[in-house]
């Protein structure tokens, strides 16, 4: 490891250290749930750790809403921030590099690097936009599948992902039954509740009604909806914060003003100038149209549809067993959604642990570094290495 | 292994599905597992307990059993399991009710607030019993249910659960006495039961 790397970064120690992302192109024909087909298509990873000789210790990694492929370590010896499960994945963390090769990709319809609604559509020349297929998660689980044969990974050793990454994690264990030996489901869910539906289609609105929009063909008239878009982000950003840690780290601090009497000057509370600045480093790095999408798979999904909306049923194809866990304070993903998967999971009598982590910080805690959560997921994931033979 | 845990397997069936509530570390559901060959889950709300089951690499599900056991169906299991978790119930009663429900079987053990131990320290000191058994002073103890082997058999009656086989059983002293006199001189009560 280069001595030049950032090493005021929490933990360098044990980063995975520089990495580079790679681009695969896949030319075979993809057909989509929504019965559309996409002819070509590229996918962009990273991998940390090394494939040992039996191909038996990969750990696939699927990202959530706004997550992509760099999931752990540094771009460059100058980048300010490691990727965005640096916490969770690397040497002697609970993802250990040291004994597994890890997997993490940018989804389709994603917009860092991989197909996606910003990505120039062969037909026409210009970018897809609005006219990007609507995917599904089953579609994200089939380019991952295609990915792990394409790195000769018959089975993962195990799946993991949080939020909408437990959902792919759950398809996953549904799909392919015989390629997934754990499935790590992290504050996710069976499928949202007509609450979470709600927030994302208040996000989605505030996008929609930006004048810049221009109904998703923003990209061909060369502007972008930032405004909408920042804006959709804060709501995302309140829901996944608890209460409680919102009060923690803002309280009513003000940035600027004072309600002292015969001031008018104007007031801004800490919390108002935060979630702005995340909105706004968010809609510099983020596709709209991307968001649509995304948000869109999220309402859709629901495991057991096809189940005769029966999730026991659902699972009783699933030959993987299941690490779940949730956190106290989490109420976009909060714990009885979990209970919900671990019972469907006891009912069809497969093998699950559950814990509930106590934590602060609402449906965030799943990225945050926390003692007991990195015990529980470190222990389990020790036992699945000691699996891959 | 505790002695009461050594009794329990008598009772087991092999391969049957077991649902352990309260299950520790889960020295009983593992050696289970490897003995009988048996299925299933332990119930447990301590983080650090719940960490050895994981390294043991046991279906261990963080639920607090005072929340009752809605999330499990009809006779969906064997036998339900519970050892010395009884008197640390909130609602034992209810608990028990619900083992019956879910479980073809159950076994549960409990210590014996009725020994003689227990009541000479009452009796000659005029304060709450701590013994080696039961280390806690009753301000800091989780055990807060504490009955006597008779108790047990009334409460029994009541709610009308058959008793399969009641065992007694002394960790090192009491051996002969405790089959003669198990409410004075018995420590730990093993009951089989069944609706």
């Amino acid at each position: 490891m280069p001595n030049s790397l950032p090493t005021s970064s929490v933990g360098f120690l044990h980063s995975v250290g520089i990495v580079t992302p790679q681009i695969i192109h896949f030319s075979e024909p993809l057909l989509l749930a929504c019965g559309r087909t996409l002819h070509n298509y590229q996918l962009v990873y990273e991998t940390y750790g090394a494939l040992n000789a039996n191909h038996s210790n990969a750990v696939l990694i699927c990202h959530a809403l706004s997550g992509h492929h760099h999931a752990a370590g540094f771009h460059s010896a100058n980048d300010k921030r490691p990727g965005w499960w640096d916490a969770y994945i690397g040497p002697g963390k609970p993802i250990d590099t040291n004994k597994f090769f890890v997997v993490a990709l940018n989804n389709i319809g994603g917009c860092h690097g991989s197909t996606g609604p910003a990505s120039i559509n062969p037909e026409t020349g210009k970018a897809w936009g609005p006219d990007f297929p609507k995917l599904r998660v089953r579609d994200w689980v089939a380019t991952q599948a295609r990915l792990a044969d394409a790195l000769g990974i018959n089975t993962w050793a195990a799946v993991i992902g949080g939020s909408l990454g437990g959902m792919q994690a759950m398809r996953w264990a549904l799909e392919y039954p015989t390629r997934v030996r754990h499935c790590v489901v992290i504050a996710s869910a069976l499928k949202l509740s007509a609450q979470n539906i709600a927030f994302n289609e208040t996000a989605r609105q505030a996008i929609m009604s930006d004048p810049n929009f221009k109904e998703g063909r923003y990209l061909e008239l060369n502007t972008l909806p930032r405004d909408g878009l920042a804006v959709a982000r804060m709501i995302g950003h309140i829901t996944y914060l608890s209460d409680f840690a919102m009060g923690e780290k803002f309280g009513r601090d003000l940035r600027k003003g004072s309600f002292d009497l015969g001031s008018d000057a104007p007031v801004e509370f800490q919390i108002e100038s935060y979630l702005r600045h995340q909105g706004d480093s968010f809609a510099n790095s983020f596709d709209a149209n991307s968001y649509l999408l995304i948000t869109k798979a999220l309402d859709y999904f629901d495991l057991a549809r096809e189940y005769g909306d029966d999730a026991v049923a659902a699972f009783k194809l699933a030959q993987a067993k299941f690490l779940v866990i949730s956190f106290t304070t989490d109420w976009r993903f909060a714990p009885e959604r979990s209970h919900e998967i671990v019972n469907a999971l006891v009912g069809a009598n497969k093998a699950v642990t559950y814990a509930e982590i106590e934590s602060q910080f609402g449906h965030d805690a799943f990225l945050l570094p926390d003692q007991r959560y990195q015990q529980v997921f470190a222990r389990y994931l020790n036992g699945v290495s000691e699996s891959c033979v | 292994m505790r002695i009461d845990l050594n009794e329990i397997q008598h009772w087991i069936k092999q391969d049957s599905c077991i649902l352990d509530l309260g299950c520790g570390d889960g020295t009983l559901l593992k050696f289970l597992i490897d003995t009988k060959q048996v299925k299933g889950y332990g119930l447990e709300i301590d983080a650090e307990q719940i960490n050895l089951c994981i390294d043991k690499g046991l279906n261990v599900i963080e639920q607090n059993l005072d929340r009752g056991l809605g999330n499990f169906a009809d006779n969906s299991f064997d036998t339900v399991l519970m050892t010395q978790a009884l008197q640390t119930l909130h609602f034992p009663h209810k608990v028990l009710e619900e083992m019956l429900r879910v479980g073809k079987e159950c076994i549960v053990t409990f210590p014996n607030f009725g020994h003689w131990k227990a009541r000479y320290y009452l009796a000659t000191r005029g304060r709450m019993p701590v013994s080696d058994l039961l280390p806690y002073e009753w301000y800091n103890t989780p055990n807060i249910h504490f009955c006597t082997f008779n108790d047990f058999e009334v409460l029994c009656r009541e709610m009308k659960i058959k008793v399969i086989h009641r065992e007694v059983v002394n960790e090192v002293s009491g051996q002969f006495l405790k089959d003669a006199m198990p409410n004075l001189f018995g420590e730990t009560a093993i009951y089989h039961l069944s609706k």
